[in-house]
């Protein structure tokens, strides 16, 4: 590597980093405020997993669109959503992402090409294709990036939109965002065949399968992948193995989970490896500035929230919609 | 003034927007070819396949291609073939579209038209015949529409496809080659607006999509034995015209509200309650509902007969109502 490679390629792991803490920050501060009973209704949280966030979508640009799952906050975060719009979405406050009418499960920031979580599993995946198909219309050369999770690839909306984009090489990249769990079952238990990868190969689409807990590796697989979708056409698919290490819902304690493969995927936490990582190429002294740096924008974000005021009541019917909206 | 049948004008209302507009796109099974019944004939020809997007039978992509291509854009028309078929993208309709602008904090808008033939044609028993328009109307954030003449087809396709809202289009398949008048022009009818088919002072007949045909010949049987029936074609079930409706009960003090769908729970059972809850004190009889029998729509034709809300159901309603 050349000095000025070098100096690229430790700008980029640093920004890969600080994406990685912002979405665990975010989400550990959420969690906390929403025992302190603050923020209403549950979370799905996707500490452990923001590694797939990341790298995924530092290939993206900002005109590129996303969609998201219920378990959404990463990657709205990595997409470049404000931070703290959305802590004020999930204190339910007017100044919110959605004016507090969707909270943590509808996030979504148009401005910034993020296209909604959403509280159905496998939700997205149509919706990023139906996107991908209205890009064509207009002329647009953007790609269109779908996250969903293991417990999606059962669902029949997943088949659709494969071999929707197929038929169609709409350029969509669609990440499997593996975390091992579909709610509350192991998904190996209940998912047939050779996994993700394959039923999408199955179909023709080109296939990666990539540590989900290593965001270099996130970032050039997507690198790639995104390239080759602007390149010629799509669709592409990734296959990104992570580990859920909170549970379904902030309320779940995880007793059906495996104790021994827990402890060993602590261990493979994307920020810890990513840290030590930073710590050999000597730039320990960086990571220290970033978490500062973000700890300062949650500590704002927070605030903000706590400051910000409730919807009225009256606005229940506004946004409902235009022609025989109620009185 | 042309002459037209209900699928010429739809298809040259659907055709004079996408000229109007770049951004208007369809979708469907079949598009390609014309569609299911001819109502996009030649249109792949004129705007290429980009425009007229020829889909695999997937439903729930299909109605998400309208969704997500709305969030990018666009304005898409959304075939379903057979309104029955809206079933299996139910999610996609109720769960995303209808939400989508609400739940984003109106973020996004979602104008998408959701094309549905609806409704009894001979032989096409219990999956290709049912009426489910109380079903969208339940929901919020829809706007859904039931023309039956050629000209509110055509004028009312238009107004939804520039309608910002989510629209459910329901069709009158059965009488798609019903001929009708078409205003010259760029023909758009007011969303929420009912046409009055026939002023009258005794009873007032309240319907929409391909039973405002039937009731029409009843209501015109009535009429040659004496009895002088209002007729209104509500053509728009959310929003409904509350207004009309209301001046004609208080005109005539008697409703009679007939549709194709399951009686319980259909919309009559709301156009009852709404005008028993606002003008109760000018009804002098109680108000009627006309509809199909709690069952699924039966095959034989005897039991089809049975089943249907005919003609000869309708006139002996309005006698009944007007009887001493």
């Amino acid at each position: 590597m050349t000095d000025i490679d070098n100096n690229n390629e430790r700008k980029r792991a640093l920004a890969l980093h600080r994406t990685m803490l912002s979405i665990r920050r975010f989400e550990e501060a959420a969690e906390i405020a929403q025992r302190d009973g603050e923020i209403p209704g549950t979370l799905h949280l996707s500490i452990g997993q923001e590694a797939v966030a990341a790298g995924v979508c530092s290939a993206l640009e900002p005109a590129d669109l996303i969609t998201s799952t219920h378990r959404g906050h990463g990657h709205s975060i990595a997409k470049g959503a404000s931070l703290s719009a959305m802590m004020a979405e999930l204190f339910g406050r007017v100044t919110g992402t959605c004016k507090g009418k969707g909270g943590s499960m509808h996030i979504a920031d148009f401005s910034a090409g993020m296209l909604g979580a959403n509280g159905v599993v496998g939700g997205g995946l149509g919706i990023a294709v139906g996107a991908a198909q209205g890009l064509r219309v207009r002329g647009s050369e953007a790609v269109t990036a779908c996250f969903f999770g293991d417990g999606a690839v059962n669902r029949g909306p997943f088949l659709e939109s494969l071999n929707w984009a197929a038929t169609f090489r709409l350029p969509v990249l669609f990440v499997c965002e593996d975390n091992g769990y579909a709610a509350f079952t192991e998904t190996a238990r209940l998912t047939a065949g050779a996994g993700p990868a394959a039923r999408a190969e199955s179909l023709g689409i080109q296939s990666m399968v990539v540590d989900g807990n290593d965001v270099l590796a996130v970032a050039d697989a997507a690198a790639a992948m995104v390239e080759r979708l602007r390149r010629e056409g799509g669709p592409a698919f990734i296959h990104a193995q992570t580990y859920r290490l909170r549970g379904h819902t902030i309320a779940d304690q995880g007793a059906y989970r495996d104790a021994e493969r827990h402890s060993r995927q602590e261990l493979r936490d994307p920020i810890l490896l990513m840290r030590q990582r930073l710590t050999d190429w000597n730039l320990s002294q960086d990571v220290q500035r970033l978490q500062v740096e973000v700890e300062t924008e949650i500590a704002a974000a927070l605030v903000a929230a706590r400051e910000a005021v409730f919807p009225e009541p009256a606005s229940i019917y506004a946004e409902v919609q235009d022609i025989g909206a109620p009185a | 003034m042309t002459t037209q049948t209900v699928l010429e004008a739809v298809r040259d209302g659907l055709a004079e927007e996408m000229r109007r507009d770049a951004t208007v796109w369809a979708v469907g099974e079949d598009l390609h070819i014309g569609g299911l019944y001819g109502q996009y004939r030649g249109l792949i020809s004129e705007f290429g396949p980009d425009r007229i997007v020829a889909s695999p039978i997937s439903e729930a992509m299909i109605v998400s291609a309208g969704l997500g291509g709305a969030l990018a854009g666009t304005r898409p028309v959304v075939e379903m073939r057979i309104a029955d078929f809206a079933l299996s993208a139910i999610d996609e309709l109720v769960n995303q579209i209808a939400k989508a602008r609400f739940m984003f904090g109106g973020q996004a808008r979602v104008p998408v038209v959701v094309r549905l033939p609806q409704g009894m044609v001979t032989g096409s028993a219990a999956q290709h015949s049912q009426s489910l328009e109380s079903w969208y109307v339940h929901v919020p954030g829809l706007v859904v529409l039931a023309p039956s003449t050629a000209a509110d087809c055509k004028g009312l396709l238009k107004s939804a496809i520039r309608c910002e809202d989510p629209v459910i289009f329901i069709e009158p398949r059965a009488i798609w080659q019903n001929t009708g008048e078409i205003p010259e022009g760029d023909h758009c009818v007011p969303i929420g607006e009912a046409r009055l088919v026939r002023k009258g002072g005794d009873v007032t007949v309240v319907t929409w999509s391909t039973m405002a045909s039937v009731a029409h010949k009843a209501v015109e049987a009535c009429v040659e034995t004496g009895t002088d029936v209002e007729l209104l074609d509500l053509r728009s079930l959310w929003p409904w015209d509350t207004g009309a409706v209301f001046a004609s009960v208080k005109k005539t003090g008697r409703l009679l509200v007939v549709h194709e769908a399951v009686q319980v729970c259909g919309l009559g059972a709301e156009i009852v309650a709404t005008v028993v809850e606002n003008v109760h004190g000018d009804l002098c009889r109680p108000p009627r509902r006309l509809g199909a029998p709690r069952a699924p729509v039966p095959f034989s034709p005897p039991l089809e007969a049975a089943y249907r809300v005919s003609q000869q159901n309708i006139e002996q309603a309005i006698r009944e109502m007007v009887a001493p």
